[in-house]
This record gives C-alpha cells, sequence and structure tokens, in this order.
C-alpha cells in the first residue's frame, strides 16, 4: 500500500480497518543470497539498498529482539556532516543528501527536519578551530557557516551568553543538518525492503557462525540454522560478540551512553545546539520535549542503563548552556551500547574470513550515518569491492597507521 | 556500573573519584616484540561482556591505580585490589573465585 493523503483520507472513511501491517513476519527460510546481522538502522538500510540499488531481494536480515530495538531507537536523531578529516566528510555528506531526499525514497514519513545544527565556541582558539572545520567542510562540498556571538543570540536568545568562565562568542552553523524521527527512518527502511521481498525476521538471535574451508556457509540461530552465500554484521554494539563467533577480535570497546527527554514545552529550542565547553547537544522535539544528551559513562558496558555521575554532569551542562531549563523536568533517561572503536571512525570493509562482510564501530555518530552506511555496505555485499566513499574506512588501517581519528586522541576508546 | 567503589586504602568512594584507564588483561610486549603483537595490545580488544578486570585509578583520592573487578552487563563491582597487588590470570576464570584468591587488604606507602 502506498501511502499518500489520498490513501489517509480513504482509509479513515473506511473507519481506518484497513491499515495493513508494514511488514510481513516471515518465517526463515533455509538459504538466502545475502544474510545480514541486525535488524536496527544500518542492517535495514543495507536491505532496502541491496535490493534497490542491486536487484538482491533474496535477502535476511536477522534481528535478536524485535526491529530497531537497539541503537536506531536509542539516540538523539541529530542529522549532520560537519566533520573535518577528508576520510570522514564525503562519505557523511553523501548520507545528508541521501537524508535529503529519503522520505520521497521510502514513501515514509521520517520527519526530516532541517533546522540546522550549531556548535557553538567559547574561546579564540575554539573559534579558529571550528573556522578551519567550516573550511573543510566547504571543501567537500558542503555547507557551513561561521556565525559570530550576535548573529548566534538572534537564533538562540535563551543561552548564557555572557557564563563567567564560558561566555558563547559564536558558533559554526550548518543549516542543512537537523533531525529525523528516529524509530520511522527504522521502520521506512523496514517497509521498503520488505516491499522487494527481503525476509525481516526477528527475535531470531545468531548464536554460532558455520565456516567451511575458510569461508562462510551460514548461521546458527534460535531459530535453526540459515545458511547463505554472504554475510554482513551490522550489530552495533555487539559487533565484538558477533565477530568472536568468526574467531576475530575488534579495535572496539562497548561502552554506555545516556540521553535524556524533557517534559513537553512551548517552542524554545529552534536549532540544534551544541555546547563547545562540553560535550553537550540539545535540541526539542516535535512534541516538545528537549532531546539532549553528553559524553559517554566512560567504562566498558553492555548494559542500556548508565550512571547516575553522567546523569548529574549532563544537567550541569544543560543548566549552564541554557539556565531557562533548570525548573524543567526530565521526562525520561535511557542508555544505548555504542561501539566505540579506537580512532573514534567507522569500519566498513571484508574480513580476513571469505564472505564475510563488517559494518561497525560507529561510535555515538551512527544514527546520521545511517543512509550512507547502507548505500556503501550494501556495495560491498553486492559486488565485493569497497565502496569510494567507504574507502578510508578499512578493517586493517590501524595496523597501516592509517587512522581517522577526528579528535586525535589515540587508541583510547572512551575519549573519541 | 556501580556508584561506589571499596578503595583498599580509602575505603568505600563514591565512583566520580574514580578515573577509567581499561581492561587490565592486555600484558604490553617486549620493546622487539614483532609488530603484530604490538598492533594488537594497542588497538584490539576482547571486549568482554560479564565478568572483567579494569584499570581505574583513584584519580580523586589517594591516586593509586586499582584493579577492579566487575561485571560489564550487570555492572556489579566483585573486588577491588592494588594493581600492585594484583596478579594477572586469564579473563574467562570466574571472577569470584579470584576474589577470595586476592585478600583486598589495606597496603600502606607504596
Amino acid at each position: 500500500m502506498r501511502y499518500s493523503a489520498f490513501s489517509i483520507f480513504r482509509a479513515a472513511l473506511a473507519g481506518n480497518r484497513g491499515w495493513k501491517p508494514a511488514w510481513r513476519k516471515p518465517e526463515p527460510k533455509p538459504h538466502y543470497d545475502v544474510i545480514i546481522v541486525g535488524g536496527g538502522g544500518h542492517g535495514l538500510a543495507t536491505a532496502h539498498y541491496l535490493a534497490k540499488n542491486h536487484g538482491i531481494t533474496n535477502v535476511a536480515v536477522l534481528e535478536k529482539g524485535y526491529l530497531g530495538s537497539g541503537n536506531v531507537g536509542r539516540n538523539t536523531t541529530i542529522v549532520r556532516a560537519n566533520y573535518l578529516l577528508e576520510g570522514n566528510e564525503p562519505f557523511f555528506a553523501h548520507s545528508l543528501k541521501l537524508w535529503e531526499g529519503l522520505e520521497q525514497e521510502l514513501n515514509f514519513n521520517a520527519m526530516m527536519s532541517q533546522r540546522g545544527v550549531i556548535n557553538l565556541y567559547h574561546s579564540d582558539g575554539q573559534r579558529d578551530a571550528y573556522a578551519r572545520r567550516g573550511n573543510a567542510m566547504r571543501l567537500a562540498g558542503e555547507d557551513a557557516e561561521l556565525l559570530n556571538r550576535d548573529q548566534v543570540r538572534e537564533l538562540a536568545p535563551f543561552l548564557d551568553f555572557d557564563n563567567a568562565r564560558f561566555p558563547i562568542h559564536g558558533g559554526l552553523m550548518q543549516r542543512r543538518g537537523g533531525t529525523a524521527r528516529h524509530d520511522g527512518v527504522a521502520w521506512g527502511y523496514a517497509r521498503s525492503a520488505d516491499s522487494f521481498g527481503v525476509d525481516l525476521i526477528e527475535n531470531c538471535e545468531v548464536t554460532g557462525i558455520r565456516r567451511e574451508g575458510g569461508r562462510v556457509t551460514g548461521v546458527e540461530t534460535t531459530r535453526g540454522f540459515i545458511g547463505c552465500n554472504r554475510l554482513g554484521l551490522a550489530a552495533a554494539g555487539h559487533s565484538s560478540r558477533v565477530a568472536e563467533m568468526a574467531g576475530m577480535r575488534l579495535p572496539i570497546e562497548s561502552q554506555v551512553l545516556q540521553a535524556f527527554v524533557s517534559e513537553g514545552l512551548k517552542p524554545f529550542i529552534d536549532q540544534v545546539i551544541t555546547f563547545g565547553a562540553a560535550l553537550f547537544y540539545l535540541s526539542q522535539s516535535d512534541k516538545g520535549g528537549l532531546v539532549f544528551g553528553g559524553s559517554l559513562d566512560m567504562y566498558n558496558s553492555y548494559a542500556q542503563r548508565g550512571n547516575l555521575a553522567t546523569v548529574e554532569s549532563v544537567m550541569e551542562a544543560a543548566c549552564a548552556l541554557a539556565p531557562a531549563v533548570a525548573r524543567v523536568k526530565a521526562l525520561r533517561a535511557w542508555g544505548g551500547v555504542m561501539d566505540m572503536s579506537m580512532d573514534g571512525s567507522p569500519i566498513i570493509d571484508k574480513t580476513p574470513v571469505q564472505d564475510l562482510y563488517l559494518n561497525c564501530g560507529w561510535c555515538y555518530g551512527g544514527f546520521k550515518a545511517t543512509p550512507a552506511s547502507g548505500w556503501c555496505f550494501a556495495h560491498l555485499l553486492a559486488t565485493g569491492e569497497i565502496h569510494p566513499l567507504a574507502g578510508a574506512f578499512r578493517l586493517d588501517r590501524f595496523a597501516r597507521g592509517y587512522q581517522i581519528d577526528e579528535t586525535g586522541h589515540g587508541a583510547q576508546a572512551n575519549l573519541h | 556500573m556501580a556508584s561506589l567503589i571499596n578503595c583498599p586504602h580509602c575505603g568505600v568512594r563514591p565512583r566520580e573519584e574514580f578515573t577509567i584507564r581499561g581492561d587490565a588483561g592486555p600484558v604490553r610486549p617486549a620493546p622487539d616484540a614483532d609488530f603484530g603483537a604490538w598492533d594488537a595490545y594497542v588497538h584490539l580488544r576482547d571486549n568482554v561482556r560479564g565478568p572483567m578486570a579494569e584499570h581505574w585509578q583513584h584519580s580523586g583520592g589517594c591516586r593509586r591505580w586499582l584493579v577492579v573487578e566487575r561485571d560489564t552487563f550487570t555492572h556489579e563491582v566483585f573486588a577491588v585490589v592494588d594493581a600492585a597487588d594484583y596478579t594477572r590470570v586469564p579473563v574467562a576464570k570466574p571472577a569470584r573465585a579470584r576474589k577470595a584468591a586476592n585478600p583486598a587488604g589495606r597496603r600502606g606507602g607504596a
């Protein structure tokens, strides 16, 4: 069923009893051309582009819980392409372009809202760094604009511009950045992949990877053995666990990142605003809740919940940036398990095991990458060749000394 | 992660006083070890889901390096010992058994 204003009208006249489930619940077949492990944003996007760009539809996506139950449903919904390094920026620029046409492509309302992303700066040195970043973005064809203090004040008057310790001097604005409805993205990709004939198999946990003569032949799951020609792993925070089944150790630590939503307020914050003095980001959802988050809890964790010490520091940052939020009540807090790589950049690559492909290491920046990640991973699974946009995201770059280290922190996963 | 860590020198202290370094399992290779050994030590991780030993520093207290044994899924802390008193054992070994073998006694001066 194609969604449109007309379909809503027609279904309403029929008492809204004509809506069909957006995807099937198929039983797994004994064998597929491609199996993707992980029914989150990246796995579902990969299935969509495998079918749409490459015509490969004998595909299964295996999800241990329900579709979108991992990080695609647990993020702060920010979409941006404001990277500095040349290994990263073209990839994320492509992702942003795909975001712009996503709803039309999927025939699904992902509530893409290009409201602008502002990274605030609080010192001369930080302004210079942001000017450099903005120039790098423009060289890659993206939009970037360095705002001075008055320009930021016009857009976001409720911030504490005269904070004694971190006065706001201005911000780097990317107007095409913004937010999208995170669940809607997963549902849109799932519905589209399903319509091409891809089997989305929920409640199916992979427990082993079967190999014969050095190549993958299928996966053991809680719903039995399923054979495949090619296997793609897109298991986000649990990538190390799945890769271990194929005898691999990854340059990844799983860490917990928390996020928060406040009670609903009248329109108050129009853009996505990040605090330059601490890792903190703030936006307002269409329902009116402030959506915000900070840094990692800093320790390895597979639990989707965090520590009160981090909650406190995030709230402190919120009050330092926008004192008006001090009396706003937080409604919900949650944690997601991040696959933090050793340089803070992702991995989309082949592995030493033949026909086994890897998509992981998205750290806490995976949501905005969803379309391009699926695009490049589908290309890899279909052709066996690395997509040029993901040419820097190789697994062996650590051994070769070609890390893509945006923050310059070295091999310490929790500092990226 | 638990909100309190029992420092063997300072007693039960809030977790904010401690700074994590990471997995206590990997052993630094010899300076002339081959490149693969160094790559594995610097970049690759077991990334354990379950009981794990980690280096933490009591940076807001006695500043001693500690080994905290905890579960990365339940966040339960099993034992805390001074890093100087810690003997590396394979991570697969049950953490509770190690607790008995390493009494977390007070260790003065060093």
